[in-house]
């Protein structure tokens, strides 16, 4: 045993299938990892490797790779599956065993791959997955006799219990994976005719092994009338939306404000038992005002990804792209854009990561070049703020909130601003060919409540590293520019006018006054150019410093509704609607891309865009002001 | 003319009444022949398949574009130039 696992490497097993028929699933609970899982295509877009010790102690690694209707690929992701099948990949040889997933609901479409996979020669097990949802639908699959049709073995998993893939682990155990050979690859670019005769025998072992049931009218087909339908169907995806965007402020009040009171409370007992010194000051208006000010968000922040959640799992996504693919076309987007845009609004960096979908490079480059106009998660601190401090708590028409309302307009202005780059990009680029859709609408089930409770708890888990980490530092970094050199002798202004960060932002003020931004904010969009929420917290040890005497951490939104006009709010919320790519996104692009030219683009029609936004939101608010 | 041709190849997709349950004749190249082949291998990737029962589940608001098809046990949401390069009968209830 010790001499076989000493003598070769770890056998390499890899998860093949359709997309959507719960490979990632089987991944997390093979490895114990928490990949990302949901109900569309296309969640999967690279290669993901973990280890799983059988019961008998032999480590086995585990491959999940993006699922594929077929090894003929057309885009990067499925590249990436038919390469690593096809021992294609640098550096790496093919796998020694494969995994075939299959959707137990689904075996007309997913058999086909079953039997181009068998022709590679590639020792291999099929399993049925989702067995939990075919049994409730009735379905009933002769299990023995598929394998016997098939000649492969076949195997019941269940994706989404823990205890649903003890019968693959015993059989990744058990099956003596085999040592490398060099297999015999048996593979060409099938043709339509092989493709029907591949559908034949399809059909001659589902006659065989029953599971051939086309349900008639199903569940998913009566909702769809309805999600579907060209009139009401909009309309639900619009509540959906505004919805989400007045929970974020209605429901995160009482938390925020709980959270709020905990860092006040922190920072007076601080500003107590201290004495006097360079470590109190860094500790109350550094660490407390500057953190604090972005930790304060986190409910917020839960509520947003509760709903993403929430719509992900339950198959609403593919929906909603099917609802705006119109719009999307009409600017020369791909209909296969709409997740990775809609990823964006977490965070840029999956949203181009997922962009690996699309088929066409050039529709690809386009969703790249717009998805950091997504409003990410990062930018809702910024928003929550400035709406907070100038945007009344006000109820209209007895349902409306007009702080969630002001909210919904914002990631509008987002998407508007999306859709015209997209249709400029469009206009720009050579006469572009009808681009494909073929996206695949699974059927709705009920989010699972673990999953739920899963990638939540990511979420926080990313922010408060985030909070700990890299704001962390940056307020550290800030509160010391902000505080060194110390003022000479006899001067009158706050410390932080003579400190290196009060120059520095004495000179950028010169750039941004024209839109209305004072010296402050300007020192505050220079870390918030490594991690949007930054400008909050920077904001937070910026007046912290700058104001005289009393002890001001934590009460941000009090202080800049008192200093800024109206006009500068506004301005500034225009500019982080545009606001320039956070620098991990822009490396993102350089590495997706292979190029400096796009990530450099990027960040310089942002910037251009920013700057106008705010332009003409702060002289038009100063104007209306005015005549007011 | 015209019924010969529908009938030997078959209606456009995009022709079939929402809800109507045809079968696949064949996938052609498009109405004006030029859909990419990788296109149409796609399709058939995806099950569009000769005999294989088919269904428009639901339609966009404006042109009627996007349509959402039943395909098999799947379901697919296709754009109209890609749904014109399906031919399909629909299914004949017989009597007897």
């Amino acid at each position: 045993m010790e001499a076989i696992s000493g003598a070769h490497p770890s056998p390499l097993v890899a998860l093949v299938g359709n997309p959507n028929c719960g490979k990632t699933a089987l991944f997390n609970i093979l490895t114990g990892s928490r990949q990302k899982v949901a109900n569309y295509a296309g969640v999967t877009v690279e290669r993901k490797e973990g280890a799983l010790l059988t019961p008998s102690g032999a480590r086995v690694r585990i491959l999940d790779l993006p699922g594929a209707y077929s090894l003929d690929a057309l885009t990067p992701d499925e590249q990436v599956t038919a390469d690593v099948l096809l021992g294609r990949r640098a550096g790496e040889s093919a796998p020694d065993f494969v995994v075939c997933v299959t959707d137990a609901t689904n075996l007309r479409q997913n058999l086909r791959l079953v039997l181009s996979l068998k022709r590679l020669g590639l020792p291999m097990v099929v399993a049925l997955n989702m067995t939990d949802i075919a049994r409730r639908k009735g379905i009933v699959i002769d299990t023995e006799r598929l394998a016997r049709e098939l000649g492969v073995p076949v195997v019941e998993t269940v994706g989404v219990k823990t205890s649903g893939a003890k019968r693959l682990i015993e059989m990744l155990d058990s099956a003596a994976i085999p040592a490398r050979t060099a297999a015999a690859f048996d593979w060409r670019t099938p043709t339509s005719a092989d493709i029907e005769l591949d559908q034949a025998e399809v059909r001659r072992i589902l006659g065989a092994v029953g599971g051939d049931r086309i349900d008639g009218v199903t569940f998913s087909d009566r909702l769809d009338a309805v999600v579907l339908h060209p009139v009401a169907g909009p309309l639900i995806l619009g509540a959906i939306l505004f919805l989400v965007f007045q929970a974020v402020f209605a429901w995160a009040q009482v938390p925020m404000d709980a959270i709020k009171a905990g860092v006040d409370a922190l920072a007076g007992w601080l500003g107590q038992a201290l004495p006097q010194s360079l470590l109190k000051g860094l500790l109350v208006d550094g660490v407390l005002a500057g953190v604090g000010s972005v930790f304060v968000f986190l409910p917020q922040i839960i509520i947003l990804f509760f709903f993403i959640l929430l719509l992900e799992d339950s198959g609403y996504l593919p929906r909603a792209a099917f609802l705006l693919d119109r719009l999307m076309g009409s600017v020369g987007l791909s209909g296969r854009a709409f997740i990775p845009l809609l990823s964006s609004f977490a965070c840029a960096i999956p949203g181009i990561m997922a962009t690996r979908t699309i088929q066409n490079p050039r529709d690809r480059l386009a969703t790249i070049m717009i998805a950091p106009l997504m409003t990410c998660s990062a930018r809702l601190p910024v928003y929550a703020l400035i709406i907070g401090a100038f945007i009344p708590r006000r109820t209209m028409w007895g349902v409306l909130q007009l702080q969630g309302l002001v909210l919904f307009v914002l990631y509008l202005v987002g998407i508007a601003s999306a859709m015209a780059v997209a249709y400029v990009l469009k206009r720009a680029g050579t006469a572009a060919r009808v681009q494909a859709l073929m996206l695949e609408l699974p059927a709705y089930h009920w989010p699972n409540l673990r999953n739920l409770a899963i990638g939540l708890w990511q979420r926080v888990e990313i922010f408060l590293s985030r909070v700990g980490t890299i704001i962390l530092a940056l307020m550290v970094i800030l509160w010391a520019l902000s505080s060194f050199p110390a003022p000479p002798p006899g001067a009158t202004g706050p410390a932080i006018e003579y400190s290196v960060a009060g120059y520095l932002g004495s000179w950028l003020a010169v750039i941004f006054k024209p839109i209305g931004f004072n010296w402050q904010i300007s020192i505050a969009l220079v870390p918030g150019l490594a991690a949007r929420e930054v400008a909050v917290g920077a904001l937070g040890t910026v007046y912290a410093l700058s104001a005289t005497g009393q002890n001001v951490s934590g009460a941000l939104t009090p202080l800049i509704s008192h200093s800024w006009s109206l006009p500068t709010a506004l301005s500034l919320l225009a500019w982080y609607v545009f606001a320039p790519q956070c620098l991990s996104t822009l490396a993102t692009v350089k590495r997706e891309t292979n190029s400096w030219r796009y990530p450099l683009i990027m960040a310089g029609y942002l910037f251009a865009l920013a700057y106008l936004g705010s332009f003409v939101t702060f002289r038009l608010a100063t104007a209306l002001s005015n005549i007011g | 003319m015209g019924t010969i041709l529908i009938y030997t190849w078959g209606m456009k997709l995009t022709d079939l009444k929402t809800g109507t349950t045809a079968h696949v004749v064949s996938v052609v190249p498009g109405v004006d022949g030029t859909a990419p082949l990788e296109m149409m291998r796609r399709l058939a990737e995806l099950g569009f398949l000769p005999g294989e029962a088919v269904r428009v589940v639901a339609r966009g608001l404006l042109s009627r574009d996007p349509i959402a098809v039943r395909i098999g046990t799947g379901t697919f949401a296709l754009r109209l130039f890609e749904a014109a390069c399906i031919r399909v009968r629909p299914e004949q209830t017989l009597p007897g």
